[in-house]
This record gives structure tokens, C-alpha cells and sequence, in this order.
């Protein structure tokens, strides 16, 4: 049997032992990193001396399909991008082909959109609140969110078919109205998720083992984050107090009222906080869009097959993951001659080692979870 | 074997969930199913493993586990062993399963299950010492070590004076000793490796710890142990603490009758079983609320707040069974501590307000801010100045 190479062995050789920091790969196939993503810490004993993640597991060549699609075809892609709030995706493409072509929709759909991201801005929260309670080791507020997402799922898929990935939206509208009896069944799920809502806030916010686990972890300054490119929750909780909906109101945002949580800490518990209080805004915007909408058409007339002019155009919004933007150069065909996608988890994912070194191995899981992102969006 | 249904059950209503319902009614055939899957399963060993001690450390961890049983008594005089050493025999042989977790964690050859490994050796070891001291503070407040006579006292002379230590017919010792209790029942929860505790083999981190490698009947002896370890410290907490099979004991005499020994005797250990599944009915909710503690913030809440607190535990019942005090005074003193210990861990109770970092800001506060001037490039289509109309 051939010996092996033990610390005794060295010895006697004459090696000196000596201890070394040691490289720990979490995922790509890990309950922990939200997707096929893989981080390789480099740790010594259990602080993190070096974080480098590796993305690319999930590239599905998104943004080279855009260019032999045309626009219809595209807003399915899109939905897969950031795969948990897809009208988002879908809102700020045919917000950026609109532009273009100079296009105006219809009040009653741009309320029906404006709806649509909001209740999924709801999901994207309350998956992330699940998910984040579970990095830290409680089991149950995910189910309780996942049966609340239920609820909500439930109207997208009358609406529109599909729980998921809907390809509801249009160039110049929505595809059709929204369905009978649906602002019964959305005020009744609305006041269960809030209940919902608050029981998990309570069981988690302030329960001492959540707060030691989340304060004052990972700190990240306004200025810092905003070199670092952070956007969304992320950066609000920092301090600063940038959302798109208020800085450039896209859809009918000027109309409804609303609040922007702003943490002052930048830690985890202000990043899971100011999402705890979004979630709570957006059922207010929600229920003000169903005081406000009145009955009207949902489609401006356009081609079947939209074919903008030759231009370039940027359109951005407030997804749920934070700002994310679509530049399309055309050349007056079908498809885009090129498409590319800002998404605000890759640029997020971009602060992880600035965020992760210098804290313990389970604060980097923890870090991860705060920063909420989707594979989807990053590899495209 | 039942508390592994018990568990899945009772999480799974946690979490508005079924849990197990398709094997045997209501499941309860589960867990055989488990055994008979875990047991036909190929033993995999990695390529790299210490091939003899990665065999034998399961065999390290469990047979401690059952041997921690011969000494519990279920009944008066209902034990396999009745050792006048009983409370000495459990302080001594629970030190042992860490051995096995170590050997574990290390032999696997594996940095998650090193880590791992590490972890749990660290933390079980620092626990053991509240819990030490706890078990020493009852046995000096019965003055024995034997566990029959902690639930139904015995006479003793202590300086020429015939004392009668309390036994837990009437008062069970969680109103006399509270602390204790508190400090018993959280540091046997981190002596089982179980939420808030269970950093060792956090699934959301280094995916099962020290058994990580570990698959079938290996895998199943470590769970098996940690069941029993979890069903053993219920059952001690009830037995120190909430009277056994006492409190009340079963009746002797039934409208004038006499009850049969091995009747009173059946009566007292169902009863004590039944105490038993409340305290683990209570773990396991536990397990099903609260997220789980760091390592190092687990190592100082282990250090800096229940050593202490179970050294003080200690002298209040060891000054209060010097000087003859009433035991109602030990309840007295302990209660400043164990404002003490809600002041430290309870920031719940002072409200989200209390806590919270994040200001909720209405939009109109919200200014385009000089963030736009400085930072942002000017946008080349101008097409951001159109933000007026509906899209």
C-alpha cells in the first residue's frame, strides 16, 4: 500500500509543516447559491480571504437569439431572463421598442402593466424573503411565502395563461383584458399575503438569532456602492435613495402614491428590510391601480410583425432585482441587429468579494442571499 | 424510530404541509421505510477516506447514545441499571460522541466535511460544560447522584441533622431551579446539534457537515443517534426538571384498593413518556422557527452566557442547601439572572422600532438628486428626457 503523504511523513522528511488557507468551492450544485453558480472562497480557518465567482452555467446565448427573432418572439426570451419577475423583463423591452417606434399605449394597459410589475415585484420579494430566511436557517417562512406567491400566481395565470413565463405584454399594449370577476379574487388574495406578509415579519425581523446573523454583516456605504454599481434594494439600503420609478416615472407611475424604504446601515438586515417594506408598498400601489383603472383598450394597433425604424434606444426600470435596462440597435428590420441587456444581478454580483472578505464562511452564504440574484439575468 | 414520524409531521404542519401520509396510515410506517431503504443502500467510501476509522466512527457516536440509557429510570426503580452514580455516568459517557463526530468530519476526506467536523467538535465540547454544571447543581441539590433519587428524594444526615432532600412529588424542580432549567434545556439543544445549534451540518452551507460523505446504514446510524441524543435530553429535562414520573406520582391506592406495583409502575412511565414527547414536541418546534446561529456567535453565547450563568446556578443552590434556606428563596435569587438572560437575547420584545435601520421615504421626498448630474452620463439617444408620456 502506498504510504501517504502525512504531516508524520513530512517530518521526517524534513518539511516543515505549515498551514495553508484552503480554497472551498460552494455550488455550482449547492442548496444555497439560488442557481447554478459557483463561488470559490478561499478561506483560512472560517474567514473568507478571497472570494472569486465563476458565472456561466446558466448562458443560454439570450442575446445572439434576439437577433434572428423578431420583437413577438423576443418578449418570450425575456421572460427567462430573470426568470422570478418576468413582466418585469417584458415591460422594459417593449418600453424600449415603443421609444423607438414613437408609440403610445393605452391608459387602461399601461395600468394593467404597471399591475402586472408590481404583483410580480411581490413575488420576486417574497421568494427572495423564503430563500434568505432559509440561508440562515429558518425553515419554514419559505413555504409560507411560496403559498402566498400561490395566490398571486394564480391571477397570472388567468390572466394570462401561465403562472410563469406569461408573454403577456406587447408592442403598443397588453395582449387582452384582464379577465372576469379578477379584482375580487386580487383584493382577496391581497389581504391574505398581507397577513402573510406580516406573520413572517414578525417571526423573522426581529427574532434575535435573525439579527445576529444579519447586522451589521456586510456593510457597504452609499459612495462604495454606488462605484460598485450596485442597484435596487441594494443600494437603497445603503442610503441612497435611487429607484427608476421615481427618478425617470415610466408607465403611470407620477399618479400613484407611494414610499421608497431607504436603509441608512447597507447591511443584510437593511438589504432583507427594505424588501419587507416594498413588498407592503407595492399592495399599495396595487390597490390604488384598481381604484384608477378605468375600462378602455388594451392594444394600440400596430403591425403583427413590429418593425421599428433605424435607431438605437435604451430603456430602463425599477425591476425588483434593481435597475435593469435594455439597449436595442436596429437596423429597421424584424429583428434587432443587436440587443443587450443590463441586468442588475450581474452588476450586483459584481460587489460580492468587495462585500464577502473579511467575514466567516456562513456570512458569505448570507451575503449571496442578500444580494438577490438570479442566474437567469447574470448568465443570460 | 416513531420520532423521526414525529418530527417529519410535526414540521411539516409547521409549515403547512402534509408531511409523511402515503406509507402506512397517516404514515406512520414511514420510518420503517426509511430503515429499509437507508439499510439496502450501497456504502459508498471515498477513494481517499481512512478506510477503518471512517467505518468506525458512527460505531463511536451511537453506541455512547445507547448506553446513556441504561442509567434513565423510567419508574421508580424501572431502569435497566440502577447506578448510585447515574448523574456522574451521563456527564461522562456524553463526552464520548464527540470523539466520533471528529473522526467523522476528518476522515471523509473532504474540506466541507473537515470544516464541518471542526465546527461541531468545537461547539459540542464548549456545551458540555453548562450542562456539567446544571446536572452537578441538581445532584447537589438532592445530595446524590443517583437519578431515582431526584425525582423521589431520600433522607439524608448532613451534620448530625436528618434532612429530607426535596423530592419532585409536588414542586418539580424547574420552580425551584429556573435557571437551571433554561440554562439545561439550551445547552442540551446545542449538545444534539439542533436548531438554533445546528451549524455543523447547516444544509444551506457545508450541506450535511461531517456526514456529508456518508451514505446508507452509516448515514443511519449517525441520524439514529442524533434522534436518541435528542429524545435523551427531553427525557433528562423532564426527569430533573419537571418530575419524571412524578408530579403528580402515579396513585398507590384507588378508592381504597391497592394498585398493583407493576400497574403504578406502568402508570409512571406512561406518564413520564408523555411529559417526554411534550419537551420533544417543543425541540422540534423549535427546529421548525427560529434560523440558526453563526459558530462564533454560538461559541460566545456558549462562553460568555451560559457558563457563567451555570456557575451562578450552582452557588445559589449550593448557599441555599448550606444554610437550609427554603427552596422557594433559590427561585428568588435566580430570577435577577434570568432577567439578565432575556435582556440579553430578548431584542425582540422591544418592537421593530426598536431595531430597525430602515426609514420608509414618501416620493415626494425622493428629489432627482445630483447624483444624475454628476454620475450619469448623459444619455445619447435623449431619449431619457421623454419620460412624461404613458408607455
Amino acid at each position: 500500500m502506498k504510504q501517504r503523504d502525512t504531516l508524520d511523513t513530512r517530518a521526517a522528511k524534513g518539511v516543515p509543516g505549515r498551514t495553508v488557507d484552503m480554497m472551498i468551492n460552494i455550488g455550482p450544485q449547492h442548496p444555497a447559491t439560488h442557481g447554478v453558480f459557483r463561488m470559490v472562497l478561499t478561506v483560512d480557518g472560517e474567514r473568507v480571504i478571497d472570494a472569486v465567482p465563476h458565472i456561466g452555467y446558466l448562458h443560454r446565448g439570450s442575446e445572439k437569439l434576439c437577433e434572428y427573432e423578431d420583437y413577438a418572439q423576443i418578449i418570450t426570451l425575456f421572460d427567462r431572463l430573470d426568470y422570478v419577475a418576468n413582466f418585469n423583463n417584458e415591460l422594459v423591452l417593449v418600453m424600449a421598442v415603443e421609444k423607438l417606434m414613437g408609440l403610445e399605449v393605452p391608459e387602461r394597459a399601461a395600468y394593467i402593466r404597471m399591475l402586472m410589475c408590481e404583483l410580480n415585484r411581490i413575488t420576486s420579494h417574497l421568494l427572495f424573503i423564503g430563500t434568505f430566511a432559509l440561508d440562515t436557517g429558518a425553515i419554514t417562512p419559505v413555504l409560507y411565502n411560496f403559498r402566498d406567491r400561490e395566490r398571486i400566481q394564480a391571477l397570472f395565470e388567468s390572466v394570462s395563461g401561465a403562472r410563469m413565463m406569461h408573454n403577456y405584454f406587447r408592442v403598443g399594449g397588453v395582449k387582452e383584458d384582464l379577465p372576469d370577476q379578477f379584482n375580487e379574487r386580487l383584493e382577496s388574495a391581497l389581504s391574505e399575503i398581507e397577513d402573510g406578509v406580516d406573520e413572517v415579519d414578525r417571526l423573522l425581523s426581529t427574532n434575535e438569532i435573525f439579527l445576529e446573523r444579519t447586522k451589521g454583516v456586510a456593510r457597504i456605504d452609499g459612495v462604495s456602492a454606488l462605484d460598485w454599481g450596485l442597484s435596487g434594494p441594494c443600494l437603497r439600503a445603503s442610503g441612497v435613495p435611487y429607484d427608476v420609478r421615481t427618478e425617470e416615472p415610466y408607465l403611470l407611475y407620477e399618479r400613484v402614491d407611494f414610499g421608497v424604504p431607504v436603509g441608512s446601515q447597507g447591511d443584510c438586515w437593511d438589504r432583507y428590510y427594505t424588501r419587507v417594506l416594498e413588498v407592503k408598498e407595492s399592495i399599495r400601489i396595487v390597490r390604488q391601480i384598481m381604484c384608477q383603472m378605468a375600462p378602455g383598450e388594451v392594444q394600440t394597433k400596430t403591425r403583427r410583425i413590429v418593425r421599428p425604424p433605424q435607431g438605437e434606444v435604451y430603456a430602463h426600470a425599477e425591476n425588483p432585482r434593481g435597475d435593469f435596462g435594455v439597449y436595442i440597435v436596429s437596423k429597421g428590420n424584424d429583428s434587432p441587429y443587436r440587443l443587450k441587456v443590463r441586468p442588475p444581478s450581474y452588476c450586483n454580483l459584481q460587489a460580492l468579494p468587495q462585500l464577502v472578505v473579511g467575514h466567516y464562511l456562513a456570512d458569505a452564504i448570507v451575503v449571496l442571499g442578500t444580494l438577490d440574484i438570479v442566474l437567469g439575468e447574470v448568465d443570460r | 424510530m416513531s420520532l423521526t414520524w414525529l418530527e417529519r409531521k410535526t414540521l411539516a404542519r409547521i409549515q403547512q404541509r402534509v408531511g409523511p401520509s402515503v406509507v402506512g396510515p397517516h404514515g406512520l410506517l414511514q420510518p420503517m421505510a426509511d430503515v429499509l431503504k437507508l439499510v439496502t443502500k450501497e456504502d459508498v467510501i471515498p477513494a481517499a477516506a481512512d478506510r477503518v476509522l471512517f467505518w468506525v466512527a458512527p460505531v463511536v457516536v451511537v453506541v455512547p447514545a445507547f448506553m446513556l440509557w441504561i442509567v434513565i429510570p423510567f419508574a421508580s426503580g424501572l431502569s435497566v441499571r440502577t447506578l448510585e452514580l447515574g448523574l456522574l455516568y451521563l456527564i461522562a459517557v456524553s463526552g464520548i460522541g464527540t470523539v466520533g463526530l471528529l473522526m467523522a468530519g476528518w476522515t471523509a476526506a473532504s474540506k466541507y466535511s473537515l470544516l464541518g467536523g471542526f465546527r461541531a467538535a468545537a461547539h459540542l465540547v464548549s456545551y458540555e460544560i453548562p450542562i456539567i454544571f446544571v446536572i452537578l447543581s441538581v445532584g447537589v441539590l438532592v445530595q446524590s447522584l443517583d437519578l431515582g433519587h431526584v425525582i423521589s428524594g431520600h433522607t439524608v444526615e448532613v451534620g448530625g441533622q436528618i434532612l429530607r432532600m426535596p423530592d419532585q412529588n409536588f414542586v418539580p424542580f424547574a420552580a425551584i431551579m429556573p435557571l437551571g432549567l433554561i440554562v439545561f434545556f439550551l445547552a442540551g439543544l446545542a449538545e444534539i446539534g439542533r436548531t438554533p445549534f445546528d451549524i455543523h451540518h447547516a444544509e444551506s452551507e457545508v450541506v450535511g457537515g461531517p456526514f456529508v460523505e456518508y451514505s446508507g446504514a452509516h448515514w443511519a446510524a449517525f441520524f439514529l443517534a442524533e434522534y436518541m441524543n435528542t429524545f435523551l435530553i427531553a427525557v433528562l429535562t423532564v426527569l430533573l426538571f419537571f418530575g419524571g414520573w412524578s408530579w403528580p406520582s402515579p396513585p398507590t391506592s384507588w378508592f381504597g384498593t391497592d394498585v398493583p406495583e407493576w400497574a403504578v409502575r406502568t402508570m409512571g412511565a406512561a406518564w413520564f413518556m408523555f411529559k417526554a414527547y411534550l419537551v420533544t414536541f417543543a425541540i422540534f418546534w423549535i427546529r421548525g422557527t427560529y434560523p440558526r446561529l453563526r459558530i462564533d456567535q454560538l461559541m460566545a453565547f456558549g462562553w460568555q452566557t451560559l457558563i457563567p450563568l451555570s456557575f451562578v446556578n450552582l452557588i445559589i443552590v449550593a448557599v441555599v442547601v448550606y444554610y437550609h434556606w427554603p427552596t422557594w428563596s433559590m427561585t428568588l435569587i435566580s430570577l435577577p439572572f434570568i432577567l439578565l438572560l432575556w435582556r440579553i437575547i430578548g431584542r425582540r420584545s422591544r418592537g421593530i422600532d426598536a431595531v430597525s435601520t430602515v426609514k420608509l421615504m414618501d416620493k415626494s421626498e425622493l428629489e432627482v438628486t445630483t447624483l444624475s448630474d454628476d454620475l450619469l452620463v448623459a444619455d445619447p439617444s435623449g431619449a431619457a428626457t421623454q419620460n412624461t408620456e404613458a408607455r
